[in-house]
């Protein structure tokens, strides 16, 4: 089903029962915004996982992705599937134009070259008109779907995101599995012998990082859309090391990882919202632990102990 | 007072000048990048944390040690260093084999712990740091007034540059290191003890973020957030520098203050962009940034 081997199959099950029936035992906003969560570092494991390029400014996307989201809600009225489609190919125009600039560069100065482009992004940002400055845009309407079902109702809006992040998690299985994903499967283990079969390399990362600068918008879009709300927390850096922890506590490179390590750092950060500046630390020290004995993260510890693809 | 390009001479001087410092900064913090990346290849996140530390340090000496100033200026990055010596025993020598990416994640997990502690213990709006008694008060240079300890961290921050460019570049230990960074193998067959020397150049990289963030204090406010404000400008410096090259850093820290000071006079709303604006023009222009070597 789906072209799931047997091993992921099982996983999607599980998730597509806990996608269902998590709303009856949570608070169905904390799930939704799981859910976004999940959709950005799913987005963010695609670069990462699957052709090797760590992107430290992720966060331009997704923020920029709300921002364009809540604006065209609000002032221009744009129902909610239009105003999310509008922030996601935002996120993927920008994507575009990072990609342009650093997709040369390799490992490190990918990484600072993302970093130093989504702080201008977040300059651009806190001097703009459009984005509120420090207020943010508030009291974004969740509007009516496609002009018709209201979303006001938290359950109706949760079986929206829910859709979404279903048809994106399906969408970045199928890229990963198609010919497209196997070369960049071949560009991240061996970059110069794929050049030598052929493939222009440049152009395959430059694609994928734009898909997955879209999606990041799409999340950052649908996020803004549930809250109400686009601030600069969105499209700071701090969100760049976010997606990035929640992607290697779940595990880089594996398909479900992504989405158990944001349900993960969600629920750490909702219920463990007393500790204010501890969190931050607790971050840190759950990085600094994954780096040092669990590289794999849990699905890629768990799907090598079994010998299974996860 | 005259007039430069319609702008009054005070202004644009006075910009100058806090560029330059800024740029003095720069070419500290991006030195340090440079000598950790050329011995360990790795891109040390917690520099700006460890900026942080320093300045942090040289209050916590005088506040309860009642240690000056200056002294502080030697002893904040002898013991930030150490902490350095620490760091890279402990987490980073274990990453050696792995991919670049992986000291990166991990010094960027470290700066998160670095800084949550200290904003825990010091808040977000941190502590205030007097400017040392002999350096108070400000010189009439005929053209502007220059607040002397402002005239002090330029002087302090190049000579520092030129020192480490000295021992680099003209000592037999800098012709050991910049061989060990050529070939790490070959040195170690000399009999040179290479992963001691590479622990040592992690903690003089630190030492001189240290020694930085000791210049910084009594400009800044000690906060915990002051050296990640800084980093990612600093990140954006040694891109345009190229990260192969000592002198290109420094040169490269100097100018972009120095560029990001007169933005401020001529067109304000871009001078928190502009370095990043070089940064693109240069990317698209030289890859390898002005004074590297080599595409990667």
């Amino acid at each position: 089903m789906f072209g799931f081997p047997r091993s992921q199959l099982l996983a999607f099950l599980i998730m597509l029962a806990a996608v269902i029936f998590a709303p009856l035992y949570f608070y169905p906003v904390l799930l939704m915004k799981v859910l976004c969560f999940a959709m950005f570092a799913c987005a963010y494991n695609l670069l990462i996982g699957y052709v090797g390029l760590g992107s430290f400014g992720h966060a331009a996307f997704f923020g920029m992705g709300g921002y364009v989201a809540a604006y065209s809600a609000k002032q221009w009225g744009f129902t909610p599937e239009v105003a999310i489609i509008a922030g996601a190919l935002v996120g993927a125009g920008l994507g575009a134009v990072f990609g342009w600039l650093a997709i040369g560069r390799q490992g490190i100065y990918f990484a600072m070259i993302t970093l130093a482009l989504s702080q201008m992004v977040f300059f651009f940002c806190t001097q703009a008109g459009f984005t509120g400055g420090e207020d943010g845009i508030q009291q974004v309407p969740r509007g009516n779907l496609f002009g018709l079902i209201s979303l006001q109702n938290d359950m109706t809006m949760y079986v929206v995101v829910a859709i979404i992040f279903l048809a994106t998690f399906l969408l970045i299985h199928r890229i990963v599995h198609s010919p497209f994903g196997q070369i960049l499967k071949a560009i991240r283990e061996n970059e110069p012998r794929a050049t030598s079969l052929g493939y222009r390399t440049d152009d395959y990362k430059l694609l994928v990082f734009i898909l997955s600068a879209g999606i990041a918008g799409l999340a950052g879009g649908t996020k803004a859309i549930v809250f109400g709300i686009a601030t600069l927390t969105d499209v700071a850096n701090a969100q760049s090391g976010e997606v990035i922890l929640m992607t290697l506590v779940g595990g880089m490179g594996t398909i479900f990882g992504p989405v158990l390590g944001a349900l993960i750092l969600n629920f750490i950060e909702s219920y463990l919202a007393q500790l204010g500046a501890w969190f931050a630390v607790t971050q840190g020290i759950i990085f600094v632990l994954c780096i040092m004995f669990f590289r794999r993260g849990i699905l890629g510890e768990l799907a090598a102990r079994l010998k299974v693809a996860l | 007072m005259f007039m430069i390009f319609g702008y009054p001479s005070a202004l644009l001087f006075g910009q100058l000048l806090l560029g330059l410092i800024n740029g003095a900064f720069y070419a500290l913090l991006s030195l340090g990048l440079a000598i950790i990346f050329g011995m360990l290849n790795i891109v040390n996140f917690s520099h700006g944390a460890l900026f942080m530390l320093g300045a942090f340090v040289a209050w916590g000496l005088l506040e309860f040690l009642g240690i000056s100033y200056w002294w502080s200026l030697l002893l904040a990055p002898i013991i930030v260093g150490a902490f350095g010596v620490v760091l890279e025993k402990i987490f980073i020598a274990r990453l050696y084999k792995l991919d670049h990416l992986y000291g990166l994640l991990l010094t960027f997990g470290l700066a998160l712990v670095i800084e949550g502690l200290a904003r825990n213990q010091f808040g977000s709006s941190g502590v205030s740091f007097a400017i040392p008694q002999q350096l108070q008060g400000a010189t009439n240079l005929g053209f502007m007034y220059m607040p002397n300890y402002r005239g002090w961290v330029v002087v302090a921050s190049a000579s520092m540059c030129l020192l480490v460019w000295l021992v680099i570049e003209k000592t037999s230990l800098g012709a050991k290191l910049r061989a060990a960074t050529e070939n790490p193998a070959m040195v170690q067959s000399f009999g040179i003890n290479v992963p001691r020397m590479i622990t040592l150049t992690y903690a003089a990289g630190v030492a001189l973020a240290a020694f930085a963030g000791v210049l910084a204090a009594p400009i800044y406010s000690v906060n915990p957030g002051m050296g990640a404000s800084f980093i990612i400008t600093v990140f954006a410096v040694v891109v345009i520098g190229g990260m192969g090259s000592i002198g290109g850093a420094i040169v490269s820290g100097f100018g972009l203050g120095i560029i990001e000071g007169l933005t401020k006079v001529f067109y304000p709303q871009g001078s928190g962009v502009v370095i990043f604006v070089v940064m693109v023009i240069v990317l698209l222009t030289r890859p390898a940034g002005l004074f590297g070597k080599g595409g990667h």
